[in-house]
């Protein structure tokens, strides 16, 4: 059985509840990147506390069953982030947490980039930046041609992209298409940690205002802080109440937040990560929830 | 009874599935009218979903839908097909294991008017390195027709080539095909010389080499290859064990095509008969003209083809 849609916005103890997954997903990605030594540690670390109001209460999923015939659907577009994801979902329970410290080692179920060939609850392969974004607004045309689910609800499509990533055309193409179909049954969310591979997103090639962007192109788009658990809830029930067009949430976020060492920097795009890193950031991070909790 | 253009026939059969498979959909970037699948957007139009000019998309809105359990059939000109949205069909289609037909038109020199821009002469070569993908390019409407039909029931993605005007019949109705499976149109075994040809327009130019070569006494097999990928090896073996000569035959660039899967075959053989292979030379872009007139000049023509099979068994 998938599980029901939230009424109404959460409560404080289900925001402690999502904050205690976010940390636990944020240490098991960490970890297993410090086990391989090197890895996507800056746009995995900023999109957690996305996959975690998603995963834990926004996706209407079977826990027992990823491939639930009736289930919403998620698309990692930004496909470097796959140790977050995967972290996700060996915290849902459809991977062993064990099966973490195999990430990108040679037969691993667990590639760099995410693939639905390969591991259980990855609803899209992605890595081709720009092609998942594509794929979700077919899946939500797909979900669309199937009618309501018995309950009368929708399936809906959520897609994640980096503001890096919005520099391929095809974002674009997908984009002009999801507002012309009426797809409001796909929320998107820009991760916009600033970065990218060369450089600030502003150096490499700006793109401006990418919430005007999107409104431009006929969707609803706004901005919130990405590692606020209440905004990213708050946001996703705004989406899904609004009817007759996409929703993208641009996410303010920090890249590789939660690393001191690389919080907020170029470099911790595809960055070497040791044990010794690995706890220096639970340590703070740990240290951090003593002060919160 | 005048013969069909093809991409109507790709249109009823598709109308026809989609009676049959509500998972049947058509995804069109701008070329709805180019390969006429307008009867299928009347009769279903919320399967029928038009992405305009954009082929990545294309490529990945299909991708997409099946991955939530729907057969599209997506098209565009076969030189966008390939050479463009080929990232996308390999990865969000191919790769991710997926099940999407990618219909390529006007293939070749077929591309006519719209010119060395347009023209695919090497969408088999790109297409072929893709693993597991199926590349078929029916000869006539009946071959058309299971062309569509197996790619609806094939378990993965398949590559279309489509000429979208009519085409000769060659085969009778109900005629059963399968992919893999090369037909012989005229002649048999142990022949002096075997016609390899793949499509519509070089099926009709080996046919037509073989009756000048019967004029001169040499007895030429046609193969309607039907598939190049997978290819029928143990025909393509079996010829180069006993004819004479072996003569491929495309309507696309010599390099990665039939020839050279033709030859990949005979390379794996200690003996075999010599191979030439006729197709746009391997140096040679796209040109604009009429068919016609670029079928010889490529030297894609019966003339062409019985010259070469000539000088194999000189």
């Amino acid at each position: 059985m998938i599980r029901t849609a939230p009424q109404g916005p959460a409560t404080r103890a289900e925001l402690v509840e999502l904050g205690s997954r976010a940390l636990s997903i944020r240490l098991a990605c960490l970890e297993s990147l410090a086990t391989l030594g090197v890895g996507h540690i800056g746009g995995a670390m900023s999109v957690v506390e996305a996959l975690a109001v998603l995963y834990f209460r926004h996706l209407r999923i079977d826990t027992g069953n990823p491939k639930a015939p009736d289930r919403d659907l998620f698309v990692l577009s930004k496909g470097h982030a796959g140790p977050a994801l995967y972290a996700t979902l060996a915290e849902v329970g459809y991977i062993p947490r064990a099966l973490l410290a195999t990430l990108n080692k040679g037969g691993t179920s667990l590639p760099s980039h995410a693939d639905r060939r390969l591991t259980p609850g990855v609803d899209m392969t992605t890595g081709s930046l720009g092609q998942g974004f594509s794929a979700a607004v077919g899946m939500a045309l797909g979900l669309r041609m199937d009618g309501q689910r018995a309950d009368g609800s929708a399936r809906r499509c959520f897609a994640l992209i980096g503001d890096g990533e919005s520099d391929e055309g095809q974002i674009w193409e997908a984009a002009a298409c999801a507002a012309h179909y009426k797809l409001d049954n796909l929320t998107a969310f820009t991760d916009a940690n600033g970065f990218q591979i060369d450089g600030s997103t502003d150096e490499v090639q700006g793109l401006r205002d990418l919430s005007a962007k999107w409104e431009a192109f006929g969707w609803l788009s706004f901005t919130i802080e990405g590692h606020d658990l209440a905004a990213l809830d708050a946001a996703i029930l705004r989406a899904e109440a609004e009817k007759g067009r996409p929703t993208m949430i641009i996410l303010r976020t920090i890249k590789a937040k939660g690393v001191p060492r690389l919080e907020g920097k170029v470099e911790s795009h595809n960055a070497p990560f040791t044990m010794a890193d690995f706890e220096a950031s639970r340590a703070a991070l740990l240290g951090q929830e003593a002060v919160h909790g | 009874m005048a013969d069909k253009e093809l991409r109507a026939v790709y249109a009823e059969t598709l109308v026809a599935l989609a009676a049959e498979d509500p998972a049947v959909c058509v995804v069109e970037a701008d070329l709805a009218r180019a390969t006429g699948t307008g009867p299928f957007a009347k009769a279903y139009p919320d399967r029928f979903f038009n992405v305009g000019v954009a082929e990545a998309n294309l490529v990945g809105v299909a991708s997409g839908l099946s991955a939530v359990g729907k057969k599209p059939f997506a098209a565009t000109f076969g030189c966008f097909a390939s050479r463009r949205a080929f990232d996308q069909f390999f990865l969000s289609a191919n790769y991710s294991g997926l099940k999407v037909t990618l219909v390529g038109t006007d293939p070749g020199v077929t591309a006519a008017y719209n010119g060395g821009t347009h023209m695919p002469l090497e969408d088999l070569a790109l297409m072929r390195t893709i693993p597991g993908l199926v590349i078929v390019e029916p000869s006539d409407e009946v071959s058309l027709e299971a062309a569509v039909r197996l790619a609806w029931a094939h378990p993965g993605c398949v590559y279309l080539r489509l000429q979208r005007k009519s085409a000769p019949r060659r085969y009778p109705a109900g005629e059963g095909f399968a992919f893999g499976k090369a037909k012989i149109l005229r002649g048999s075994e142990p022949a002096d010389v075997a016609l390899l040809a793949l499509g519509a327009l070089e099926v009709g130019e080996a046919l037509k080499a073989a009756d000048i070569l019967a004029a001169e006494g040499v007895t030429a097999a046609v193969v309607d290859l039907f598939t190049l990928a997978p290819l029928d090896i143990p025909l393509v073996r079996g010829f180069a064990e006993h004819a004479k000569g072996i003569v491929t035959c495309e309507n696309h660039r010599l390099s990665g095509g039939v020839g050279s899967a033709v030859a990949e075959v005979l390379a794996g053989m200690r003996k075999h008969a010599p191979l030439a292979t006729i197709g746009v030379s391997a140096g040679s872009f796209g040109e604009v003209g009429t068919q016609d007139w670029l079928a010889e000049h490529f030297g894609l023509t019966a003339p062409h083809i019985a010259a070469a099979a000539r000088k194999l068994l000189a």
